[in-house]
Order: structure tokens, then sequence, then C-alpha cells
């Protein structure tokens, strides 16, 4: 008779999800009271606008394009709308959510909410990694009628092999960008904001990491559904104090379940890793891994790897460490002036960001992937193949092959994260069960 | 009586390189006892390499049906580059001693891990070049990666580069780019000497070979195609623009093979154009100058976004100023399956065509080519282009 654990609803949930539904409500109403609004990818220096005013409201394209692909109806539209225009069908599938929207003159809010007219942005702001980024929000801005861009470079290569020059090329561009943004915004820059939110930055990735590492228990606090509502904050505004306050409190919470034994299933048998954005229209899959198996999924390299800061690489690039990042504070770094602050900025994502140190190698990402799995002490990790992200997909057919020859157990399903025609559900399931009971799992309801 | 460009030697050459490349870097091997580095997209900086006495050979595929990359390789990463690691698993790149991949599209940065991991290889070198070659530090960063990875090729050969030996390899480079322009120069005329076909072998065999000896024979050429007999119909003059595209089989189509006579007068892809089409300023500081050389080229659409003085798309610029500078009347859009880059860039790109006022044709193309297909559409646009003749 397998384990029952007691489970407990988050006391934080509605902290977050009510956080969501105003980011998206602020950024539409921005201009009723002279705000800014910028537009870019979630991985862009969010602290950077943040010296333009307490009035600067953000609009992340990536979790922007994931709320569209959830609403499937409005997504469809989205994608279709994009292909008559000549965008092709294999592109970034946040892309095409987001530039479908633009074409449509639609903005759809957290709950699902179509509103007229999307809200332009005064300008877009970037970072620039995989091949999409910056063309992202070029066209978009052309689209918009002519909003300016700016995107940083940030291809330097990964955090174990970074050198002054490289972390000297990405602080001179954010400079740049700053006398730009005063440029295209008419305001003057204020380095007290932009300090504050560089702290605020590393607050909430580093506890997020804190968070993330203790779903190494067992049972596990947390599962990957709720966790990719419990991250989105970072992806929408991590600079911002108030989102690094919500981690601590999420911290606190997530450190007493543990303490208590409380799981986040109550029949946790079988612990699994992920290893890409998930098909958003369909997160349905891990209900069902945890109603029909006990299988509670503990992350991912995405989960734990996008927004979290963690040390990753040793110097000599030989071993991954699943550790989270010291902020300024825990490194004993006061921030004082602009170079500092943009230095600090640079360096701490550069270095820690698991989700851009992996572009760079099979074995970093390998390593990566191995390690969590010993970590989190998971039975198997399902790779979803997926082709809405082509960054996501680097490396990951070789990192399969190199887990089962560690003889961790892989299952593959092919979808997309954002286009819900990609996702064929029943061979989705049919994977699943075939794999399962590969492994001698059998359905917790034909028992 | 002049010859036709088929008969000339020096295209033979071309063509013969072409279909020998293996053979022709293996003897070179045999012949100068030097390495050779194979590198797959065109922003490697082959000075380097040549004042080392290293020969860099481009990889590309071979239009064959292959299925020897999907366990590795994503099924919607571009045919070319399914097609190039498919070659490095067969084992016909065999005789590299490196590889090198200067930092360009996700696509081709998996080919060079995978193909480091299991084509075996003695060396292989990943540079971080910059991704927004339209920003101002681009070529100052760029250097310092130059001076890295100029070491490491010292320490691979076992030989110092100095500056004689970079300034020898930048005036043979320079001058292949600029023979090579000369040729593309008189295509600008009513009746070019040469087609895109000729063309193009003659730019991706300059990938493959020994850029001293693609200089004489380059030279020769020059002096012969003042002779050379046109006995083909211009027709409707094309550009084709797009990704990588050394498929030969489609310029044969559309030039020899079907009912309306067509002749592209430019080819702005990466073996076209876009490879030799900017020289190296020599300056003092020779990394800097090959930095700036390779940050300011015409730019792959992987690199061009834009930045604080750059709003637009600097190959654009080029790309409209070569239409009207040869004459151009039709565009083929050539866009490599799954290419992300160029096709972010094919919306924008139609609506330049159309401001230009020049139709043109969107083709997706494969590791290998649907001719009947393709002739078909192409016979279909050219029709399109000439309707007015028709009612005349």
């Amino acid at each position: 008779m397998a384990k029952e654990f007691k489970i407990e609803p988050l006391k934080v949930w509605d902290d977050f999800k009510k956080y969501r539904e105003k980011y998206y409500r602020d950024y539409l109403e921005a201009k009723d009271n002279g705000g800014i609004r910028w537009a870019g990818s979630a991985w862009a220096f969010d602290a950077v606008p943040a010296g333009l005013g307490e009035d600067v409201y953000p609009l992340t394209g990536e979790p922007y394009g994931a709320t569209v692909a959830f609403f499937k109806d409005f997504s469809l539209q989205a994608l279709e709308a994009a292909e008559r225009k000549g965008v092709a069908r294999d592109l970034c599938g946040y892309l095409r959510n987001y530039w479908g929207s633009i074409i449509l003159d639609k903005y759809v809010l957290a709950d699902g909410t179509i509103v007229e007219g999307f809200p332009k942005p005064d300008f877009n702001y970037t970072i620039h990694i995989c091949c999409t980024h910056a063309k992202w929000y070029h066209r978009a801005g052309e689209l918009e009628g002519g909003i300016p861009t700016y995107a940083v470079d940030i291809s330097v290569g990964p955090g174990y092999l970074l050198d002054d020059k490289k972390i000297d090329y990405v602080v001179r561009q954010l400079n740049d960008s700053i006398e730009w943004m005063e440029k295209v915004t008419g305001r003057e820059y204020d380095d007290e904001l932009l300090i504050k939110a560089v702290y605020a930055e590393a607050d909430s990735m580093t506890t997020w990491a804190k968070i993330c590492k203790l779903n190494q228990n067992v049972p596990a606090p947390l599962e990957e559904k709720s966790m990719f509502t419990l991250y989105a904050l970072l992806v929408l505004h991590r600079a911002d104090p108030r989102v690094a306050e919500l981690y601590h409190k999420l911290y606190e919470e997530t450190q007493d379940r543990v303490k208590r034994g409380i799981g986040a299933i109550s029949n946790e048998q079988f612990r699994f890793l992920t290893d890409n954005p998930p098909p958003w229209a369909f997160l349905n899959i891990y209900r069902y891994m945890e109603r029909e198996y006990g299988a509670v999924s503990l992350g991912s390299i995405y989960t734990f790897g996008l927004e979290g800061a963690w040390l990753g690489m040793d110097e000599k690039g030989e071993r991954w460490i699943w550790e989270p990042a010291p902020t300024p504070e825990e490194a004993g770094v006061e921030i004082t002036n602009r170079e500092e602050a943009l230095r600090w900025t640079a360096e701490y994502n550069l270095r820690y960001r698991p989700g851009w140190q992996h572009p760079y190698s099979h074995k970093i990402r390998k390593l990566e992937t191995l390690q969590m799995i010993r970590d989190w002490k998971a039975d198997a990790l399902i790779m979803h193949i997926n082709r809405g992200c082509e960054l996501w997909a680097l490396s990951e057919l070789e990192v399969r092959d190199y887990l089962v020859k560690h003889g961790i157990p892989v299952a593959t399903y092919e979808s997309n994260m954002a286009d819900p025609r990609d996702f064929d559900e029943a061979r989705t399931w049919n994977v699943i069960d075939s794999f399962m009971e590969s492994l001698g799992r059998k359905k917790l309801s034909k028992q | 009586m002049g010859k036709k460009m088929e008969e000339l030697p020096q295209y033979k050459q071309f063509s013969e390189w072409i279909e020998n490349r293996h053979d022709y870097a293996k003897k070179w091997k045999q012949n100068n006892g030097g390495k050779v580095v194979g590198y797959i997209c065109t922003y490697v900086p082959e000075e380097i390499f040549y004042a080392a006495g290293v020969l860099p050979v481009r990889i590309l595929g071979s239009h064959e049906p292959e299925s020897i990359t999907r366990p590795y390789l994503h099924d919607m990463y571009c045919p070319f580059c399914h097609d190039a690691l498919a070659q490095g698993l067969e084992g016909r790149f065999d005789y590299l001693d490196g590889i090198m991949l200067a930092q360009s599209c996700l696509h081709m940065r998996q080919v060079f891990f995978t193909w480091e991991e299991r084509c075996g290889v003695d060396w292989s070198y990943y540079m971080e070049f910059p991704h927004g070659v339209n920003n101002p530090h681009a070529s100052e960063y760029l250097r310092s990666l130059l001076e890295k990875f100029k070491s490491a090729v010292e320490e691979w050969t076992g030989t110092t580069i100095s500056n004689k030996e970079l300034d020898e390899a930048i005036e043979i480079y320079n001058r292949n780019r600029e023979l090579m322009r000369r040729v593309y120069e008189l295509r600008k005329s009513d009746n070019p000497p040469i087609t895109g076909l000729h063309a193009m072998e003659m730019v991706v065999s300059s990938q493959m070979v020994d850029k001293r000896e693609h200089n004489e024979v380059l030279e020769s050429l020059l002096e012969d195609l003042q002779d050379v007999e046109v006995d083909r119909e211009i027709g409707t003059r094309l550009m084709i623009v797009g990704s990588e595209d050394d498929d030969r089989e489609f310029f044969r189509m559309v030039e020899y093979e079907q009912n309306y006579p067509a002749t592209f007068v430019f080819e702005e892809h990466c073996t076209g154009a876009r490879y030799f089409w900017n020289d190296v300023k020599p300056e003092e500081d020779r990394l800097m100058a090959i930095a700036k050389r390779y940050v300011t080229r015409v730019p792959c659409p992987a690199k061009d976004w834009p930045t604080k003085t750059i709003q637009g798309r600097r190959r654009f610029n080029w790309i409209e100023r070569w239409a009207k500078e040869y004459n151009v009347e039709g565009a083929i859009i050539m866009q490599q399956k799954f290419c992300d880059p160029h096709e972010l860039d094919i919306p924008a790109l139609r609506e330049l065509f159309d401001k230009l006022g020049i139709p043109h044709l969107f083709l997706e193309f494969d590791i290998t080519v649907p001719v009947g297909q393709f002739r078909t559409r192409v016979e279909a646009f050219l029709e399109s282009i000439g309707e007015e003749d028709l009612f005349i």
C-alpha cells in the first residue's frame, strides 16, 4: 500500500494569481496615468528600464504568447492571422501568438478576456541569444507602425568561460540602452531606481532557486504544473521589489511544508522531471500523470533554470552545481552607482542563468540534466520535443541519448509549447502509458 | 568566333573542384603538408587560418536524401544542417584535421557540437562571434575573440602567425573578393556573359580550394570572358535572395530547361555575394581590420537587427542597391526550409520588393529540390512578369 501524504493548498497562491492579473491590466491601462510601456523578451534586462520611473510597465512576450496559447480559440485566430501575413509556421510559437495579436489588434488578459486594441509599447527592449528575440520585436515594432527597438547582444558564451571583455561588451550595450531610452521616452533616468531593481531582480531569482531546491524533498512540496504559475512572476517582472517579496513568502511557506511533510500530491509514488516549456494548452498531462500513476513532476531545467539563478558549471567546466547563486548581499557586494548596477546585472545573469549556459554545448546540458535527475531523486525524465522553440530543442536529442546511456529512463513526445495544432493528445497519452508500463507501473485506476 | 562559357577551362575547373572537393582537399594536404579545417558558416575568419598555413574548406551538403541525422538533430532544424551533418556522419570529411564555427544560427551550432562529438576530429573551435553586428561595440569585442582564436590556431599548428603572414592572407583573400566582384560586375550588362549557375560554381568552388589557386583561375577567366559568346536568350533578369543555397539543379532548371527565358544576374546568399562582397581594409592592427570586415560585411539575417543607431536592416540596403544596379526584373526568395533567421525577415523582404516594384516568388527548398513542381511555379512567375507583352 503506497504511503499517503498530507496535502494543503498553497496560501500564497492567490497572491501570485492576482499579481499576474494586475500585471496585464496595468500594462493595458498604463497610458491612462501617463505611464510608460515597454515590451520585450522575458529574458530582457528587466531592471534597466526601471530607472525610467515608478510608472513603467513591461509586457514580456514569451509569457504573453503562452497566455494566448492557453486560450486555444484565440490562439488559433492569432496563429492564422500571422500565417495570412506570410509568417512561417515553424517559427517560435510565442512569437506567432504575439504577432498574431498585433495583427488582430486584440489583447488578452490573464483571465482570457479579449480586449479590442493591442496596446502599443513606447519602445521594445530585449536581449538576443537565439535566432529570434531581436528580430521578433523588430518586426513587432514595424507591425505597430514604427515602435523603436533596442536589443542587447548577450551571445558571449557560458558563464564559466566569462571574462572581463565579454562582460564589458554587454555592459557597454546596457549603458547605450539607457541613453537610448532617455531619448525615445524623453525621460530622465534615475540610477537609484535602477539599483533598487537590480537588488530585487537578484533577490527574486535566487529565492526562486532556493524554492526549487526544496523540491528535492520527499514528498515534493510543489509540483510542476503549479510551479508554472509560481515561476511566472519571474518572467513577468522579476526586478519589481513586490515580486521579490512574494517569492520570500513562497519560500517561507514551502520550507514550512517540507518541515511538516506536506506534499504536492497525496499519492507520490513516482518522481519525474521534464526539460522544456510544456504545451501550454495541454497542461492536463501533468494531472493525468498524478491521477493515473501517482507521478509528480518535480520541475525541469526549464522551470528551475529559465529564471532561477544557480551556480551552474564549476570553474573547470566539469561539473554542474545545482546550488542557488548568491545575491549581492550574500556575495558581500554593495551597489552604489549605475556602472556597478549594470555590471552586477550583466554578470549575474550571464553567469548564473542556466538558460543562458546550456545553449553553448551539449556537454553543459547533459551534465546539468543528469545532475538534476540525481539531486531531485527522479525516477525518469519526460522530454517534450518542442516544435515551438528551437533554442530549447538545441542538444535535446543528444541529452536523451546521454541519459539513456546512464540508465535513466526517458520518454519523448513531440508537440509545440504554443501552437495547439501540433499537439496530438491521444498519441501523447499512449506514449506516457507505454512508458510507464515499460517501467512496471500500473494505472492506479486499474489496481 | 567566341567561346561558350561552358567550354572555358576555367569554368570546367570550378565545376571539377566542386565535384571532387574531397579529393582536392586530400591532395592539398599531401602537397602542402598543411592542415585542413572545415567550417559551416561564412563568419569564420578564414584569413587567420590561411596565415597559419591551414586550408579552410566549407562543409556543404550533398543533396542526397538521408536519415542518419534524425537521432541527433531536431526534425525542425534546417535541411542544410541535416545534410552537412550527414556528410560528417558518413565520413566524407574524414580528412579534416579540425572544425570551426564562428557563432551563427542555432542549427549550425548543434551541427558543430554533434560533429565534434560524433565525427572524430582532432581539433575544434567554437568562437562566440557577436550576434549584434550592428552595435557599435561589436568590432572591438570581436577583436578580443580573434586574439584568442589566433592563439588557439597557433597552438594547434605549432606556428606563430606574424603580421607578414596575416598581410599576405588578407591580400590573397581580398584579391579573391575583388576578382569575383569584377566577374559579377559583368553581369550588369544587357547581355551578361555568365549565368547564375556559372556564378554559383565560381563562388562555391572558392569556398573549397586554396584561394591562391582560385585567384589564378579567376584572373585568366576575366581575360577570356571578354570573348565569351552568349548563345542563349537572357530573358527575365532575376535576382535570388535568401538562405544558404548551393543547389545547382535549381539554377540549371530556371536558366536552361524551361519555356520562358530567364537569367540570374545576382545571388544574395552566403554561397553568393554575401560571402565575398566586402574586403578587409588594411590597418595597423590587423586583427581589428579583420574584425571590422566580418562585422560590417553584408550581414546574414541572423545578425541583422536593430540597435541604438540602426533601426532597419542593413542587408536590405544592399538588396535594394543590387536590385537597381543589376537592373533586376524579378526576385526569387529562396528559403531554406526551417531557417528561422531568413523566415523572420521574409514578410519585410516581400514588402521591400513590393516597394521597389519588383515581382517576387517565394520558394521553400529542402535537401533535394522538387524540380518539376518548381518548374511550374517559376514558369508561372515568369509568365506573370511578362504578362503585358502578351497583349501588345
